[in-house]
């Protein structure tokens, strides 16, 4: 409404564009309007972090995902009919029997101009981009940005974690070569483990008898098709609801749960965007001219039946992988009335995952109800100041390196000269053990910093400047801190566990949810028992007049007061 | 007397007849005759050499007559090429006990294992060293190299030879370094954890198939950098290491950079 009265009043007032450019921007304004929601965006401010662009990594490798993705499906056929090999290159390949979709994955690789180069490129941007939202994730976990209101956008992110992980796993598939075969054929047996249904749906995946004539052209739809118009979709959604929320911004003087101190959009953020997505997009291109990336005519044409030492999934399957070979084999298969329960690939390949995706699906709810907070958050948390948060995500990362690290077993063992044998004990007493040790020793970590910044915030910085007293007496003078590395230090919430309400109510009745309160309040407990208060201004004042307080100590020993308040004098001159 | 003289000959003709006779069929042998290059340079005095060699260097773990000793294999049967293979690339005199051999700078030079391996061949017959036609890698057929490879060999030693773990720290080495006549008579004699693939199993042609595919991988990817054609783990380890480093540190820069 007001947008249509601005832009009539503005076209009688305002002179007639005279360059091109604004002629061009006048006419798409007069017919559209759109010059409103430029000029909102562009006065949009954002706080500034390098953090913050970790996401930009992925959305960026995600454009270079979709424009060589584009090119690859021109040359690509997901066809599984067979074929005979009669170009020249690889000469490894010539006269052979294979797949049209092997085959023109290798007409593309070495026939057509830059082929090569696309499918490295798009390999590379796959590997970046799920590397780019896990350490996205990790930013957003570890300084508590998934608080309220962002907790919905938390799970548009999880679910766009997993989409990509579909989509890694598709188009990994594709190809149709050995490598990947060996990959679709533990897919295959992860689904056949799942009680009862299993066999019908392995079955109902590959049209019958693994493998089939159907999974690649089925890959091949939901790969192009639906994971990616997905992700755009979500991708979306994630991006609207951030401008919706606004950024979060790291805490400092000045910065509060209802500002956002940072710089425009237009031109600070859109000129350090373009020049991120340049960079990105270059690196990813050098990685792919430079670097070669499953080079399948290194694994042959599909064949159900050999696979190679070194088989291993991209680094964001490997901890299935590596779950998979920690988990031993006999002892947990039973057959029960006729069907087979393989735990042995049950546990590994759908309990551990499932653990893993709930915990990152469930935290943020937990959080907020252990913590008793319906407040909203703009100002993100020091992982210091939270130590359990902190504790529990290093834990967890902890086991999923471990799960990659058990996935590549084979090559530690060759690279290291160690026993594959003895790496497996070690990695499956560590996975049970290593969390715990890893929560312990982070929590440890955090309340030990929490503690030195209460220290600094009493007692300020050592100066180094060592001062003699008359009577003989030497003190180092401490700096008192700056306000901004002060607010720093002292604006955090170190919540208290939960109160409950009591057992008995007024009538001596028990209470209805008592049980739950109470399992509510332990794990609650298990949160915030442990921990750190801010500084108080009165603690702060307190500890300024420390020197009158040593003043009548001294006093007392009958020792000169003039030192004490030679002491304060010092004090106050450096705050001052 | 013109005819007389015309059949006169020189009392030394039929001598010199029988020698350029002897010459040409000797030549004609020589040209024609299967070379067994093995066969020909084995001599007594290699043998006694070799047998030297053995009790200076060997007879200590093989036993004074190769017979073997308590988990140490009898060498009676190898043949030339098993101590080639074993001598040339240094895995033998073993360094050190271990879940295997390891190879390293050999500790003999060329005519002094050829006299272990004459030595070692005179005690009872073995596969002899291959001819250099039998390794020659441009005679051989890359593709069905690699097939033979994938279904026969790369269980153990990676999709392109790369190497590969085994169990309780033994492992498949990389054959990238390895040399022709060293991977044909690894084939033959199976060394150490590794299967011989006898003549039936594969044919020498096979062989020869196999080693053309390893030679060709030699020439580096298409692709780039290798990195070390260890598969996914590596490609992880990069894009981690180098591309994420990359545009994390890009990422520093530009937040750095002032606004």
């Amino acid at each position: 409404m007001s947008t249509a009265h601005d832009t009539a009043t503005d076209g009688a007032a305002a002179p007639e564009p005279t360059t091109g450019m604004g002629k061009a921007a006048d006419y798409l304004d007069q017919r559209t309007s759109i010059g409103a929601a430029v000029k909102e965006f562009a006065r949009k401010v954002f706080p500034d972090h390098w953090s913050f662009m970790l996401g930009e990594i992925a959305l960026f490798s995600f454009v270079a995902l979709i424009i060589s993705g584009i090119f690859l499906t021109m040359f690509f056929e997901p066809s599984m009919e067979l074929t005979e090999y009669h170009g020249e290159h690889p000469a490894t390949a010539t006269g052979q029997l294979m797949s049209v979709a092997y085959a023109s994955t290798l007409e593309m690789s070495f026939e057509v101009r830059g082929g090569l180069l696309m499918r490295q490129l798009h390999h590379w941007s796959a590997l970046i981009f799920m590397a780019a939202i896990v350490v996205h994730m990790m930013r957003v976990f570890f300084t508590g940005a998934f608080r309220k209101p962002r907790e919905l956008n938390w799970l548009v992110g999880f679910t766009l974690l997993i989409l990509g992980l579909a989509a890694g796993f598709s188009g990994y598939s594709l190809p149709d070569d050995v490598l990947s075969g060996n990959g679709l054929r533990i897919t295959d047996g992860v689904v056949k483990s799942i009680p009862v249904i299993g066999s019908f749906m392995s079955y109902m995946i590959f049209g019958g008898e693994f493998p089939g004539e159907h999974i690649i052209p089925r890959l091949f739809t939901i790969h192009i098709l639906i994971v990616p118009a997905l992700i755009v979709a979500l991708i979306a959604l994630h991006l609207f609801l951030m401008v919706l929320h606004k950024h979060t911004q790291y805490p400092g003087g000045g910065r509060t749960d209802k500002n956002v101190v940072g710089y425009p959009a237009l031109p600070v953020y859109v000129a350090k965007m373009t020049g991120n997505f340049f960079i990105i997009f270059g690196v990813l291109t050098l990685m792919g001219a430079t670097m070669a990336i499953n080079n399948v005519w290194n694994y042959g044409p599909y064949d159900p039946s050999p696979v190679s030492a070194g088989a291993q999934p991209d680094w964001y399957m490997l901890f299935l992988e590596g779950s998979l070979r920690l988990m031993p084999g006999p002892g947990f298969e039973w057959e029960i009335f006729g069907y087979t329960l393989s735990m042995n690939v049950l546990i590994p390949a759908v309990i551990v995952p499932g653990i893993l995706f709930t915990f990152l699906i469930v935290y943020p709810f937990v959080e907020a109800r252990v913590t008793g907070d319906k407040r909203e958050h703009h100002v993100l948390d020091r992982p210091r100041n939270v130590p359990v948060r902190t504790a529990l995500g290093v834990a967890f990362l902890s086991d999923f390196i471990l799960l990659a690290a058990a996935g590549s077993n084979d090559l530690i063992a060759t690279h290291f000269g160690m026993s594959i044998n003895q790496i497996t004990w070690a990695y499956r007493i560590l996975f049970f053990v290593l969390p715990v040790v890893a929560f312990v020793v982070t929590k440890r970590i955090c309340l030990g910093l929490q503690r030195k910044d209460r220290e600094l915030v009493l007692h300020g910085h050592e100066s180094g400047r060592v001062v003699r007293y008359a009577n003989g007496e030497y003190i180092e003078v401490h700096t008192p801190l700056g306000d901004q590395e002060r607010w720093l230090r002292v604006n955090y919430d170190a919540p208290a566990p939960l109160e409950i309400e009591p057992k008995m109510d007024a009538r001596g009745v028990k209470r209805k949810g008592y049980g739950a309160d109470k399992r509510w309040q332990s794990l609650s407990r298990f949160f915030y028992e442990d921990r750190v208060e801010p500084v108080t201004p009165a603690e702060l004042a307190a500890a300024h007049s420390h020197g009158d307080h040593d003043a009548i100590e001294g006093g007392r020993h009958a020792a000169p007061a003039a030192v004490g308040s030679g002491r304060t004098d010092g004090t106050d001159s450096q705050e001052h | 007397m013109k005819a007389l003289a015309a059949r006169r000959h020189h009392r030394l003709a039929p001598v010199v007849l029988l020698l350029m006779a002897l010459l040409v069929t000797g030549g004609i042998y020589a040209a024609l005759a299967p070379t067994e290059a093995q066969a020909e340079t084995v001599s007594t005095e290699d043998i006694e050499t070799g047998k030297k060699l053995f009790q200076a260097n060997c007879a200590t773990c093989h036993g004074p007559n190769a017979e073997g000793t308590e988990g140490v294999p009898s060498l009676v049967g190898v043949g030339a090429a098993a101590v080639d293979f074993q001598v040339s690339t240094g895995r033998m005199p073993m360094q050190a006990n271990g879940p295997q051999a390891m190879a390293k700078p050999p500790q003999f030079g060329p005519e002094q294992t050829a006299a272990l391996a004459a030595y070692i061949s005179s005690l009872g017959p073995g596969p002899a060293i291959p001819t250099d036609e039998q390794v020659d890698a441009e005679l051989g057929d890359p593709a069905n190299g690699m097939a033979l490879f994938r279904t026969n060999c790369a269980m153990c030693h990676n999709a392109v030879g790369a190497g590969g773990a085994l169990s309780e720290g033994k492992f498949a080495p990389s054959l990238f370094d390895t040399s022709e006549r060293n991977i044909y008579q690894a084939m033959q004699t199976g060394p150490q954890s590794m299967p011989v693939f006898n003549d039936a199993n594969i044919t020498p042609d096979e062989k020869r198939d196999i080693i053309a595919f390893l030679v060709e991988q030699r020439e580096g990817s298409a692709g780039g950098a290798s990195l070390g054609s260890l598969g996914p783990v590596s490609e992880g380890v990069w894009a981690w290491v180098v591309g994420l480093g990359l545009l994390i540190g890009a990422a520093v820069w530009i937040g750095a950079k002032s606004s």
